[in-house]
């Protein structure tokens, strides 16, 4: 059997004296849809942040296509081929729905500041390729009428897709999806797992952390259930639907009379 | 850069060739050599600000750097021109990385607290060590630019050197603000975390676009030190930076031609208020405070919106 695309071992993370990770390994199939979910406050958003370097580790490894990604800096996560999208959306205000999409191809190409000042033909050469990339993802979810709209000028539903699509345009191998369907009504909802699958089919593979069950349960592979920053419980959807421990952390423990 | 970034540099490289023919006088020429110098400062301040959403209020540092340097070297040590200039955009991308490094990690407030306590720092440098800088009075006989046997001597010369310069630098500030580069930039302005999420490395772009503003500073500097020929610490204090900064503010420090258009207003706004005589500070003071509270983006982006908005209220 191949190596697990995502590897996280034994992962702790303390900020100050409070354990939002305490201890949780998990592995992530090539391939796969993989949900993350839990309670608000489990530590699904800090297993995020964690993965992408946004914060450090407090002990545990992380491991991308068997290397060891642990101690790297979010940029040089963005490069090995891990991109994300946010719960509370984070598109650059500043910038156009096309430019936002262009961003995301910042890790495939090279050409600096001197090139790029210059107009060197390496740099034209880029700039074509990351126009017709961006464009051609924004055709693909329907945006591109809206390609010179500021962005967050957009409707909740689009700026999601947005997100996406710019974390698309890095090309990753594993996308990282932060409550995609947060606020977003029922056929918005059935048309993001419509994209999701399009993403899975295009090879690559996605770890989701949500709350929209009726989401979750229909397109995962598989679910690792948390709470108190634990795993308690993992596997095929309708296993920890049905597993005990994950009915007492949704609802609450047995009352007990006196 | 599209296509309408390229007319609008033409536009201006024929207003910038024929303004002489229609301007004359050594006084006005000076005016418009002081343009294109300021210009040139607030370019680089635009893209730092502007685009990359780094504060400096210090850039007058890197601006008396540049003067200081060609000053001290081709006085002092009787060094050609031309090795001075690039003596001085040396120093000055040896001490934006310097500063840089440990003060970009700062945000805000700090970041411009701390560029601030640069510029005095680099300000007392310039009175203090009077062997070389000559201190509070100033630097004098600083020799005029030449090219081969062609000495930029008279104003109308120094006035197509400065604006050649000031052209090729917005040529480059512009193609970079429609690249790769530029748009991560302005990704940065737009949200740190996701910026980086997608790649962009965070505290070597900083670093990178400080040195560029610095780097126009420093020329800027060396040109006003020749064009002059005189300078003093008093030419690169903090009111000089604080004047910068607005030259930004008022024009538009978002968009690069607002950066450039804040500078020449700015510039040869005080020249006319004269007639005001001893009011001309107050005048000066109202007019830029009367910008700011209708025009908070700017000059450039506030006149269109001021005027749609006074159009649509007759309409309605």
């Amino acid at each position: 059997m191949s190596e697990a695309l995502l590897k996280i071992q034994n992962l702790k993370k303390a900020f100050g004296g409070l354990l939002a990770i305490v201890d949780f390994s998990v592995l992530v199939e090539a391939g796969q849809i993989k949900s993350v979910i839990g309670p608000n406050g489990a530590g699904k958003t800090t297993l995020f942040n964690l993965i992408t370097g946004v914060h450090p580790v407090s002990a545990g490894k992380i491991f991308f296509q068997g290397k060891d990604i642990t101690r790297l800096r979010p940029h040089q996560i963005a490069a090995r081929g891990i991109s994300r999208t946010f719960q509370t959306i984070e598109l650059f205000g500043n910038m156009n729905v096309l430019e936002n999409v262009m961003v995301g191809c910042h890790t495939r190409f090279r050409s600096g500041m001197l090139a790029s000042g210059l107009r060197l033909p390496n740099m034209r050469r880029d700039e074509t390729r990351i126009y017709q990339n961006s464009i051609k993802l924004l055709q693909m979810a329907g945006l591109a009428s809206k390609a010179e709209m500021p962005a967050t000028s957009l409707p909740l539903g689009e700026q999601k897709t947005l997100e996406i699509l710019r974390a698309l345009a890095s090309e990753p191998r594993l996308l990282l999806l932060d409550e995609p369907a947060a606020g977003l009504n029922e056929s918005e909802t059935d048309r993001m797992s419509e994209l999701i699958y399009a993403i899975r089919d295009q090879g690559i593979t996605i770890l989701l952390v949500e709350h929209d069950m009726r989401l979750v349960m229909k397109i995962s592979d598989e679910i690792a259930v948390v709470n108190y920053g634990q795993k308690i419980a993992e596997g095929h959807p309708e296993v920890v639907q049905n597993d005990p421990q994950v009915i007492e952390a949704y609802l609450g423990g047995d009352i007990e009379y006196a | 850069m599209g296509k309408q970034n390229y007319l609008k540099l033409l536009g201006l490289l024929i207003v910038i060739a024929g303004l002489p023919l229609l301007i004359r006088g050594d006084y006005y020429l000076s005016i418009l050599v002081f343009m294109g110098i300021n210009g040139l400062v607030v370019m680089g301040l635009s893209l730092l600000m502007g685009y990359a959403g780094q504060i400096s209020m210090g850039q007058a540092a890197f601006y008396g750097i540049g003067a200081y340097c060609t000053g001290v070297l081709t006085t002092h040590f009787g060094l050609s021109i031309y090795t001075a200039f690039f003596f001085g955009i040396f120093l000055s991308i040896v001490v934006a990385i310097l500063v840089g490094i440990p003060a970009l990690r700062l945000k805000g407030h700090y970041l411009a607290v701390a560029t601030l306590g640069i510029g005095e720092i680099v300000f007392i440098v310039f009175n203090e060590w009077m062997s070389l800088t000559g201190g509070p009075s100033g630097l004098s006989n600083i020799p005029v630019v030449h090219l081969g046997n062609f000495q930029f001597a008279n104003s109308l010369r120094f006035y197509y050197l400065v604006w050649g310069i000031n052209l090729l630098a917005l040529f480059f500030s512009l193609n970079i603000i429609h690249s790769r580069v530029g748009r991560a930039l302005r990704s940065m302005h737009g949200s740190e975390t996701a910026a980086s999420a997608m790649g962009v490395n965070l505290s070597f772009l900083k670093i990178q676009v400080f040195i560029l503003s610095a780097v126009f500073a420093s020329i800027a500097g060396s040109l006003y030190a020749h064009f002059v020929s005189f300078i003093s610490p008093n030419n690169f204090g903090l009111m000089v930076s604080i004047m910068f900064l607005m030259m930004g503010v008022i024009g538009g420090i978002h968009n690069i031609w607002g950066a450039l258009f804040g500078a020449s207003l700015l510039t040869f706004l005080p020249e006319y208020l004269r007639v005001f005589d001893q009011y001309d500070i107050l005048v000066y003071g109202a007019i830029l405070l009367l910008i700011l509270l209708f025009m908070p983006e700017g000059f450039l982006e506030g006149v269109p919106a001021l005027y749609r908005k006074l159009f649509k209220r007759k309409k309605s």
